[in-house]
């Protein structure tokens, strides 16, 4: 009886270890869906908001349209000064246009940020295409900095004709634990 | 609630489990299975009247609309603890209880495979619990975000919210030792001729269970520690200014979420399966197809995470992936409810209080589960995310479901486990008050879903003052049956009449044709060799 009931504990034994096995892999898993996740957003063509844009294939400016690319600033819980040099542009899709924001960092240290676009009306972001823009990098200001930087766009003909307004905002956040940040 | 249980069997000749204590230290040293299961139900019970308190201060805030009673914040805080501490502390750890009495003595096993691991599993819990409360005291209270930890929210919150991912920690380490002493014990400790088909379906609904915990817990003390990593230590995974992205979040914490859904429902629908059976005095109709369904269920709840949140801007492929795999689940679920009804059907049935409850179980049940139909449907998810259409629904299937299940095994076993029969017109009446008190307060959160009530929210427009006062009034009276409960299991254990031997002419599986009432302290020790007949 005695060795039946050794041969059962290390029978439990292994069983447990076999299971432990597994729980620390699906701890894993669990890191394993953030390296997942890109991917599937990469290859799905989701989330990509701060990648430069291809330009639109067909260049022809639509000369008969015309459309309003007004422009917002934000900074989120950050001591910068973030504003565009103008409030609204007005352009023909297919047309190159570049604009130009300006931050200052008002804190006494450097600080690096983010900032992420978002678009109204939310149908119009992917007609909306970002050639050059300070949100593909991350920015790190010293104390006291200003920088003047550019966004170049192109809205794509493409975008539905019932739209004549388009907002572009940025909000830059600050990137924790980085360029000194607290 | 095994008070007397310990009167039997001292002279055993295999030693005495009690290791010498007495009092507090026989409870705090203990390794027998029936001792752990009792602490597990005491302290789910506990909880329970902790967690139910706190939706009180909720549905008190939303007798009538503006601001009367607490502040928004304090609103939050109670809407978060009620989810977790109900989620975590009452409903889990009362199926961990009935694991922990019923699995050994179901397939004649002498205790869990590991007894001081089992300890251990249960007393993390109220260190847990402690956490939890404490996160009240922290600077800025407890975390305000919703039971779901939604970043990046999560990562905003004071002090509270680490004191939670810590509670959250210990609280899957006990999940996943107590799965993993479920699992050794089904799969390497059954009796000689108790074959995997021939367990009683609750162990197969459990053993099934635990897989699912050993799979997922793991996965959620990954996110919170992810969140913390966030907070503290500078990573991103969830700060979009990092490169992280909060959408991220929601994605692993539903890979854990739906799945928890089962781990919940699973055990319930193992202790149904024995209820009705017994109360129609015929074996389950459809066995083996019950087996089948719980796996397939288990397996179908990995791939569905997805349709808690059709409203993040997913592609549409997506959400019709997510959408036809949710719908799928209706198939095994609807074997189980038809085998129920099949198993009731030309029975001899009597009406005794666990009968009550388990058809309580499958009517309210199934209504939840139609309500999830609904939802898991794209286009009307959209129109009802985050309203109160969705609090009715997961209400129906966790309190109907879950706990009417757990309310039905407590009567069912009561005179297993202490030898004395509870009163059964208290109990009858305890069902009828929880059943017409559970409609009034959830049946309208339907009406008041559809018209457009956020969840969530501590005021709301005129409009939905009738239904939310009907609400109120039904949480109310639900809460103070509860105290009934308790009373008549008290006056059960401390009074209730000698119990027969077999109480339930129907009960057909081990612990109550092998088995004395009430249970002996040790059992089947040495292991009994069965003879069992086939299942049909």
């Amino acid at each position: 009886m005695s060795g039946g009931r050794d041969a059962r504990r290390d029978g439990n034994r292994r069983m447990a270890l076999r299971l432990s096995v597994v729980a620390l892999a699906m701890f894993g898993f669990g890191y394993a869906l953030v390296p997942f996740y890109d991917a599937i957003c990469r290859a799905l063509g989701v989330n990509d908001l701060v990648k430069a844009d291809a330009r639109p294939a067909n260049t022809q400016v639509d000369a008969s349209r015309t459309v309003t690319v007004e422009l917002d600033a934000n900074a989120h819980h950050l001591p910068w000064r973030f504003r565009p040099l103008v409030r609204r542009v007005t352009v023909h899709p297919g047309e190159l246009a570049a604009v130009e924001y300006e931050i200052a960092n008002m804190r006494g240290r450097p600080v690096t940020a983010q900032a992420v676009p978002s678009y109204g009306p939310a149908r119009a972001a992917p007609h909306l295409r970002k050639i050059e823009c300070f949100c593909f990098t991350q920015q790190t200001l010293a104390a006291g900095e200003t920088r003047r930087m550019p966004v170049v766009f192109v809205v794509d003909p493409q975008l539905p004709r019932d739209v004549h307004t388009i907002t572009l905002s940025y909000t830059f956040f600050e990137v924790a634990g980085r360029g000194g940040a607290s | 609630m095994s008070a007397v249980v310990h009167d039997h069997s001292h002279g055993h000749e295999h030693g005495d489990h009690h290791g010498g204590y007495s009092g507090l230290m026989r409870w705090v040293t203990t390794t027998n299975h029936k001792d752990i299961g009792t602490m597990y139900l005491w302290f789910s019970f506990t909880m329970f009247l902790v967690g139910g308190v706190m939706a009180l201060v909720i549905r008190a805030e939303l007798f009538s609309p503006g601001l009367q009673i607490v502040d928004p914040d304090f609103f939050n805080q109670m809407t978060t603890m009620h989810g977790l501490i109900m989620v975590f502390g009452a409903i889990m750890p009362a199926f961990v209880g009935f694991a922990n009495w019923l699995i050994p003595i179901q397939i004649g096993a002498p205790d869990m495979a590991f007894a001081r691991m089992n300890n251990w599993s249960f007393w993390i819990l109220p260190f847990a619990a402690l956490l939890l409360i404490l996160s009240f005291f922290a600077p800025g209270g407890a975390p305000g975000v919703g039971w779901t930890l939604y970043a990046p929210l999560t990562v905003q919150m004071g002090a509270g919210m680490d004191f939670t991912i810590f509670a959250i920690h210990l609280l899957g380490m006990s999940s996943i030792m107590g799965s993993i002493n479920i699992i050794t014990t089904i799969l390497n400790m059954r009796a000689p001729g108790m074959t995997l088909m021939r367990m009683p379906l609750f162990c197969w609904t459990w053993l099934i269970t635990a897989y699912l915990l050993v799979a997922v817990m793991p996965v959620l003390a990954g996110a919170v520690t992810m969140t913390l990593t966030d907070r503290h230590f500078g990573t991103s995974f969830f700060n979009a200014a990092g490169g992280g992205d909060p959408v991220l979040y929601q994605h692993i914490f539903w890979f854990f979420g739906h799945p928890e859904v089962y781990i919940i429902a699973l055990p319930a629908f193992g202790v149904i399966s024995q209820i009705i059976p017994a109360f129609s005095r015929k074996p389950l109709f459809g066995y083996a197809s019950m087996v089948y369904a719980t796996t397939a269920i288990a397996i179908l709840s990995f791939i569905v995470w997805a349709h808690h949140m059709y409203t993040v801007g997913m592609p549409v492929t997506g959400q019709l992936f997510f959408m036809y795999a949710t719908a799928l689940i209706a198939v095994p679920t609807g074997v189980k409810v038809f085998n129920w009804v099949a198993t009731m059907w030309k029975g001899s049935l009597t009406f005794e209080t666990p009968m009550l409850f388990a058809i309580g179980f499958l009517f309210l049940f199934t209504l939840g589960g139609f309500t999830g139909l609904v939802l898991s449907m794209v286009p009307i998810d959209i129109q009802l995310h985050d309203t109160y259409y969705v609090v009715a629904h997961f209400h129906y299937v966790m309190v109907a479901g879950a706990l009417f299940a757990a309310f039905g095994g407590v009567y069912f076993w009561l005179p297993k486990w202490t030898g004395r029969m509870y009163d059964e017109t208290l109990g009858r009446i305890h069902f009828w008050l929880t059943m017409i008190f559970f409609n009034i307060t959830f049946f309208v959160q339907h009406f008041s879903g559809l018209a457009g009530m956020p969840r969530r929210i501590p005021d709301y427009p005129l409009m939905f003052e009738t239904w939310n006062n009907i609400s109120s009034i039904g949480a109310f009276g639900f809460a103070l049956s509860q105290l009934l409960f308790l009373y008549v299991v008290l006056k059960c254990i401390r009074s209730g009449a000698q119990a027969p031997e077999k109480p339930w002419e129907g009960a057909d599986s081990l612990e109550w044709t092998h088995l004395p009432t009430p249970a002996p302290y040790h059992s089947f020790d040495p292991q009994p060799v069965l003879e069992l007949e086939e299942r049909p």
